[in-house]
C-alpha cells in the first residue's frame, strides 16, 4: 500500500481510539464539592470568560482560588477563554459565573471532549505525522509504524481523552519545536517552545536541552561571528514571544508576580502520595519527609536534580547533535521527574513523549519504558480502560513482525511482552481493590530501571547502545522481583493519603512544580 | 504461510477486541432491552411459557436455540446483577447489566474470530506477497474482523450478530474444506439460532446436493446422474432432522409449534421498516411518493383521497401506496423467489466449487435483501461478509465489494443517531473504507482499475450526502416539517448503489464461462 494511505489509516485509528476513550467517564464525574480536572477546566472557562483579565489569577469575591484557581500560564487561560466563547454560543449556562459550578450534562461532556479532540487534532497529531515523515534513513513503512506507536501511546490518550486535560497542546507544541530544530529553523523552533512553555510550566522539564542545544549550536558557529548573531536572534525571539504571551499581564509587576506565585507553589511537600520517583521509593527505607525540614528538602532535591542534569547538558552544549538533543530531552525530563520537588505522576508524559521520538532508534528500551510509564498512570484512570494498552501493544507486535526491514528488537518485544504484560494487567485491573499497589508496582520499573539506563549512561549517544539481552521472560522476572517492593508498610505516613481520589487530593494532584 | 506468521492474526483479533471494550459505555438501542428481557424470560419461566410471555413488548421472536443461548447466559448474568433477570424490570440498565451484556457480545465473538481464522486458511496463497500488508489472508482478516457494520451493529447498537456470522463463516469454511457434514450441521444449528439465515439456505441446499450427494461429474462438468449417493442424502437428512428435533421438538411435544412459528414470522409488520432498508421497495416507495406529488401538482389526483401516512417518519405500520399497486407479503415472497432462482440454477448447472457456492450465497442474500418483506437494513451484512471472501480473489468481485460494502455500511448510519456516536461512526467508517480501498487496490494493482468513473462519482457523493443529512439539514427550517427527508435521501441513494451492485454481480455470475477443463470438485 502507498505511504499516504497507510498513514491515513494510522491517524484514523488513533482518532477512533481517542474518541472511543472519550465516550467513557472523566475525572471527578458526579463527585460534588470539588469534582475533578474536568470541572477545573470548565471553571477556568467560566473565570476567563466572565472576569476581566486582571482578576484571573487573583483571589477575589468572584474568583475563589481555593476552588480550582487558575494555576497554569497565560496560554492555557487564553485557550480556556476561546473555549468559553464557543461554549457561550452553544449554551450560556455552561459558563455562567458562580451558578455553573459543578455543571455536568451530556451535551456539555460532548462539548468538552470535542475541545480536547480538536486541540489534539490541530496541534499534536500533525506534529507527530510530520516528525515521522522527517525521520531519515528509514523505510516508509517504518515511518508509519513509528507514527502509529507514538499516536497510540496510551498514557497521553488516557490522561487527555479519558481523565480530561489538555496535555497534547503543550506536548504538541514542544514536538513542533523539535521538528523545527531538526530542520534547522531555530527561530521558529524557539517560538514553538516558548508557546509550549507558556501553555504549561511543566515544559520546563524540556527547557534545558533546548537551551543547551541552541547554545551549543551558537558556540559551534563561533561566538565571534555567525554564532553571536544567531544567539542574539534567538534571545530576541524568545523575549518577544514571552512578551507577546504575557502582554495583558505586563501592566504592573504585581500581576506578573502573582501569576508566578500561582505557577510555582513551593509550599508543598517533597513528593505526594505515590509518585514513582526517587524520593517516594527512598521513603520505603527512610522517611525523608519526617527527617528533613521542607526548606532543606527543596534544596536537596534541587541539588540532586541539578547534578543529575549536568552531564547530559554539558555533553549537549559541547557537542550539539540532533540525536544527542533527543536523548538529552529524555534524560533531562527523567531527571526532573525522578529528583525534583513536588512531582506529579502525570508528569511522566513529559518523559514519554521524548521517548516516543527515539522509538525508532532504540525500539526495545523505548517500548519498555512506554509500557511501564502507562502502567503507572493507572490510578488516574478507570481500570476498564486497561485494554487500551493492549491495543497499542498489539499494534506494535503487529508492526514488529511485518517484514524484514524491522529490527529484531521490535519483533522480540511484540512477542515477549505478552506474558509479563498479562501479569501487569491483572494487577492493574484490580486497581480499585488495592489502591496503592498499582503505582508502587510501576515504580520499580521506572525508578530503578530507567535511571540505570538513562542516568547511568548519561551520554548514550557517544557509543552504540549495548545489545541488551532482555527477553520476555527476563522482563517477567523483573516484574516478579518488584512484587515484594510493592507492599507498603501499613503504618507508613506516606501511604496514609492514598485513599484514591479524595477531593482534596485531586485538587492538589494537578498542580506540579518543577524545581522551585 | 511463513512460520510464526500467525502473530499478526492474534494482533488483529486482540486489537479489535480491545476497541470493542472501549465501546462499552457507548449508546445502545432498544435491542439491549430486547435481549435483557429474553434473559429474564428464559431464566425465570418454564419452557412452556417462553413463546407466550408478553409482559414486555419485546417478545421472544428468535428460534429456540437462541433462547437456550440466553438461558445459558442468564446463569452468568445472575452473578453480575440479579435484578436484570426480573421480567417486570422493564428498561432496566444498571452499570453491571450494561457491562455484562456488552462483555457477552465481546466474548461470544471469539467464535467469529475462530471462523475468520479458518476462512483465512481456505484462501490459497497463490499471491503470497512478501509484504504482509499485501497478503490476501491479511486483507481478508482485516475486512472481516474489523468490519464496520459488525462493529457498530453489535458493539454500539447491540446485537449478537458476531457469533452468528461466526457460525455461518465456519460452515462456509468447512464446505470449502470439503467437510460437508460439519458444514451442514453448523448451518442447521445456525438456522435454529436466527431464522434470517433461511435466506441463504437455497445456496446451501443446492450446493450440498450437487457436490455431496452426487459424488462425480461428467468430463464436461455436467451432472452424472448415476453417481447419486443414498448414504450421503440420508446422512444430511439425519443431521437436519436431528438438529430440528433438538430445537423444535420440545415445543412440538407441548403443542406450541404454531405459536413459535407465529412469533418467528410476524407478517403483521409493514413492507418496510420505520427506516426503509435500501432495497427495491425503498425505490418503489420513493417512486410512489414522487408520483403522488407530481399527480397532486398536475391535478391528476384528488388530494382528499390520499391517505396521510408518512412512511419514514412514524412507527412500523402497514402502508397503502397511492399510485402504484400495494405490495402484499405473497408478492414479495414471489419476487424473492424469482430473484434467487437464476443464481441457484447457475450453481446447479455451472458448478465451480466453493467459489460458485459463495457467489450463489451472496446472490441469495442480496436478492432476498432486495425483495424481502420487512427487511432490516442490518441484513445487508449477510451479503457483505461472504462477499469479502470473494473480493480478495478476483478484481471484478473486489470492485463489486467496494460498492456494496461502502453503500451498505453507509446505509447503517441512521442506526446511530446520538451526537456522541457521530464521530465514532464516521471515523470507523472512514477507517474501514480507506483500508478496504487501498488494500484491494494494492492487491490488484496489476489489473485494470477496480471502479469506473461513474461508480467513483457515485461513492464520492456519499460524503456530501452525509454532510447534508447530519449537519446542514438539522439547521434548516425543514427539520420541523419534513423530519424524514434525511432518512429518505439516505435510503434511496443507497438503494441505487446496492441495486447496481446486485445487478452487476448477477451479470458477472451469469455470463461467467466455466473453464471446460476444470472439474466441479
Amino acid at each position: 500500500m502507498e505511504k499516504w494511505s497507510l498513514m491515513t489509516i494510522a491517524v484514523l485509528l488513533a482518532l477512533t481510539v481517542r474518541w472511543a476513550v472519550s465516550l467513557g467517564s472523566y475525572s471527578g464525574a458526579g463527585k460534588p464539592r470539588m469534582y475533578g480536572d474536568y470541572e477545573a477546566q470548565r471553571h477556568w472557562q467560566e473565570i476567563t470568560y466572565n472576569l476581566p483579565i486582571r482578576q484571573w489569577y487573583f483571589n477575589t469575591s468572584d474568583n475563589n482560588l481555593l476552588y480550582w484557581g487558575l494555576d497554569y500560564p497565560p496560554l492555557t487561560a487564553y485557550h480556556s477563554f476561546v473555549c468559553a466563547y464557543i461554549a457561550k454560543l452553544i449554551n450560556p449556562d455552561w459558563v455562567a459565573l458562580h451558578t455553573s459550578r459543578g455543571y455536568e450534562s451530556r451535551p456539555h461532556k460532548l462539548f468538552m471532549r470535542t475541545t480536547v479532540f480538536v486541540a489534539d487534532l490541530l496541534v499534536y497529531i500533525p506534529a507527530v505525522i510530520l516528525y515521522c515523515f522527517s525521520l531519515k534513513e528509514t523505510s516508509a513503512k517504518k515511518k508509519v509504524s513509528s507514527a502509529l506507536c507514538i499516536l497510540l501511546y496510551p498514557g497521553l490518550i488516557l490522561i487527555d481523552h479519558g481523565h480530561f486535560q489538555y496535555n497534547s497542546v503543550s506536548l504538541g507544541l514542544a514536538l513542533w519545536a523539535v521538528l523545527c530544530l531538526s530542520h534547522d529553523w531555530d527561530l521558529l523552533g524557539s517560538v514553538a517552545f516558548c508557546l509550549a512553555l507558556n501553555y504549561k510550566q511543566m515544559e520546563l522539564y524540556h527547557s534545558l536541552p533546548f537551551f543547551c542545544y541552541l547554545l551549543g549550536k551558537c558556540f559551534k558557529k563561533g561566538l565571534k561571528g555567525k554564532g553571536l548573531v544567531l544567539l542574539a536572534k534567538l534571545a530576541g525571539t524568545v523575549l518577544l514571544s514571552f512578551a507577546a504571551c504575557w502582554l495583558p499581564f505586563g501592566t504592573d509587576v504585581e500581576q506578573i508576580m502573582q501569576v508566578l506565585r500561582r505557577l510555582f507553589p513551593i509550599d508543598r511537600g517533597l513528593f505526594e502520595d505515590k509518585v514513582a520517583n526517587i524520593w517516594c521509593s527512598l521513603s520505603v527505607l527512610i522517611k525523608i519527609k519526617n527527617v528533613i525540614s521542607p526548606r532543606t528538602q527543596l534544596k536537596l532535591s534541587f541539588a540532586v536534580t541539578f547534578l543529575s542534569l549536568l552531564p547530559a547538558c554539558i555533553k549537549l552544549t559541547v557537542q550539539p547533535s540532533l540525536r544527542g538533543f533527543k536523548f538529552a530531552l529524555v534524560s533531562c525530563a527523567l531527571s526532573f521527574f525522578l529528583f525534583s520537588f513536588q512531582v506529579h505522576e502525570k508528569s511522566i508524559l513529559l518523559v514519554s513523549v521524548p521517548v516516543c521520538l527515539v522509538i525508532n532508534e532504540i525500539p526495545f528500551m523505548a517500548t519498555w519504558f512506554l509500557l511501564v510509564s502507562t502502567f503507572r498512570i493507572f490510578p488516574c484512570r478507570a481500570p476498564e480502560q486497561a485494554e487500551l494498552h493492549q491495543t497499542k501493544e498489539n499494534m506494535e507486535g503487529l508492526l514488529g513482525e511485518d517484514g524484514s526491514d524491522q529490527s529484531s528488537w521490535k519483533r522480540a518485544q511484540g512477542r515477549g511482552a505478552g506474558g509479563a504484560w498479562a501479569v501487569a494487567e491483572g494487577v492493574a485491573a484490580a486497581g480499585p481493590a488495592f489502591p496503592s499497589s498499582a503505582p508502587i508496582l510501576g515504580f520499580p520499573g521506572s525508578a530503578l530501571a530507567a535511571p540505570e539506563r538513562w542516568q547511568g549512561h548519561p551520554c548514550p549517544w557517544t557509543r552504540p547502545l549495548p545489545a541488551l539481552p532482555h527477553t520476555g521472560t527476563e522482563r517477567a522476572q523483573s516484574c516478579q522481583v518488584s512484587f515484594p517492593l510493592q507492599v507498603p508498610p501499613p503504618s507508613s505516613p506516606n501511604f496514609d493519603c492514598s485513599k484514591t481520589c479524595t477531593d482534596l487530593k485531586s485538587q492538589r494532584e494537578k498542580k506540579c512544580s518543577p524545581v522551585g | 504461510m511463513a512460520a510464526g506468521g500467525r502473530g499478526w492474526f492474534r494482533a488483529l483479533a486482540l486489537g479489535v477486541s480491545f476497541l470493542k471494550c472501549l465501546l462499552i459505555p457507548a449508546y445502545y438501542s432498544t435491542d439491549f432491552e430486547v435481549h435483557r428481557n429474553w434473559l429474564a424470560i428464559t431464566h425465570n419461566l418454564p419452557l412452556s411459557q417462553w413463546y407466550y410471555e408478553a409482559t414486555s413488548e419485546w417478545t421472544l421472536d428468535y428460534p429456540p436455540f437462541f433462547a437456550w443461548f440466553e438461558y445459558a447466559l442468564s446463569h452468568i448474568a445472575k452473578y453480575f446483577d440479579p435484578q436484570m433477570l426480573v421480567v417486570e424490570n422493564l428498561n432496566y440498565a444498571s452499570r453491571a447489566t450494561v457491562l455484562f451484556q456488552r462483555l457477552s457480545v465481546i466474548f461470544t465473538d471469539t467464535l467469529f474470530i475462530y471462523a475468520v481464522h479458518e476462512c483465512c486458511k481456505c484462501i490459497n496463497g497463490k499471491r503470497a506477497a512478501k509484504d504482509i500488508l499485501e497478503k490476501p489472508t491479511f486483507i481478508l482478516a482485516v475486512l472481516l474482523l474489523w468490519n464496520f457494520g459488525l462493529l457498530i451493529v453489535d458493539h454500539i447498537h447491540f446485537q449478537y450478530n458476531g457469533f452468528l456470522f461466526g457460525l455461518m463463516l465456519l460452515s462456509v469454511a468447512r464446505l470449502c474444506q470439503k467437510r460437508y457434514l460439519e458444514g451442514a450441521l453448523l448451518f442447521a444449528v445456525l438456522l435454529h439460532f436466527k431464522h434470517i439465515y433461511i435466506y441463504v439456505a437455497p445456496a446451501y441446499g443446492v450446493y450440498l446436493l450437487r457436490s455431496y450427494c452426487f459424488t462425480a461429474n461428467n468430463a464436461d462438468g455436467s451432472l452424472k446422474w448415476r453417481s447419486f449417493s443414498f448414504l450421503h442424502v440420508t446422512l444430511l437428512g439425519l443431521i437436519v432432522c436431528l438438529v430440528s428435533a433438538l430445537s423444535l421438538g420440545p415445543f412440538l411435544v407441548l403443542g406450541q409449534l404454531p405459536q413459535v412459528i407465529a412469533r418467528l414470522f410476524p407478517f403483521k409488520r409493514g413492507l418496510c421498516h420505520a427506516y426503509w432498508a435500501p432495497n427495491f421497495w425503498a425505490l418503489y416507495n420513493a417512486v410512489d411518493k414522487a408520483l403522488t406529488i407530481l399527480g397532486l401538482k398536475c391535478n391528476f389526483l384528488d388530494g382528499k383521497k390520499i391517505p396521510k401516512a408518512s412512511m419514514t417518519g412514524g412507527l412500523v405500520q402497514e402502508f397503502q401506496h397511492t399510485v402504484l399497486p400495494s405490495v402484499t407479503p405473497l408478492a414479495t415472497l414471489i419476487c424473492t423467489f424469482i430473484a434467487i432462482l437464476p443464481s441457484v440454477f447457475c450453481l446447479w448447472f455451472k458448478p465451480q466449487g466453493p467459489r460458485g457456492f459463495l457467489q450463489c450465497l451472496v446472490l441469495c442474500a442480496l436478492s432476498s435483501f432486495m425483495f424481502g418483506w420487512h427487511v432490516h437494513e442490518k441484513a445487508i451484512l449477510l451479503a457483505i461478509l461472504p462477499l469479502s471472501l470473494l473480493s480478495i480473489q478476483r478484481a471484478k468481485d473486489a470492485g463489486i465489494y467496494l460498492i456494496l460494502a461502502t453503500t451498505g455500511h453507509f446505509s447503517l448510519f441512521p442506526l446511530l443517531f446520538t451526537p456522541p456516536e457521530l464521530p465514532i461512526k464516521i471515523l470507523l467508517m472512514l477507517l474501514f473504507t480507506v483500508y478496504s480501498f487501498s488494500s484491494l487496490k494494492s492487491l490488484f494493482r496489476r489489473e485494470k482499475p477496480l471502479l469506473n468513473w461513474l461508480e467513483t462519482i457515485y461513492l464520492v457523493q456519499l460524503v456530501p450526502l452525509e454532510i447534508f443529512c447530519e449537519i446542514i439539514f438539522p439547521l434548516t427550517p425543514w427539520k420541523q416539517h419534513f423530519p424524514f427527508v434525511p432518512l429518505l435521501l439516505t435510503s434511496v441513494y443507497c438503494a441505487l448503489g446496492i441495486t447496481y451492485a446486485w445487478l452487476k454481480l448477477y451479470i458477472s455470475v451469469l455470463t461467467e464461462r466455466v473453464p471446460v477443463r476444470q472439474k466441479a470438485e
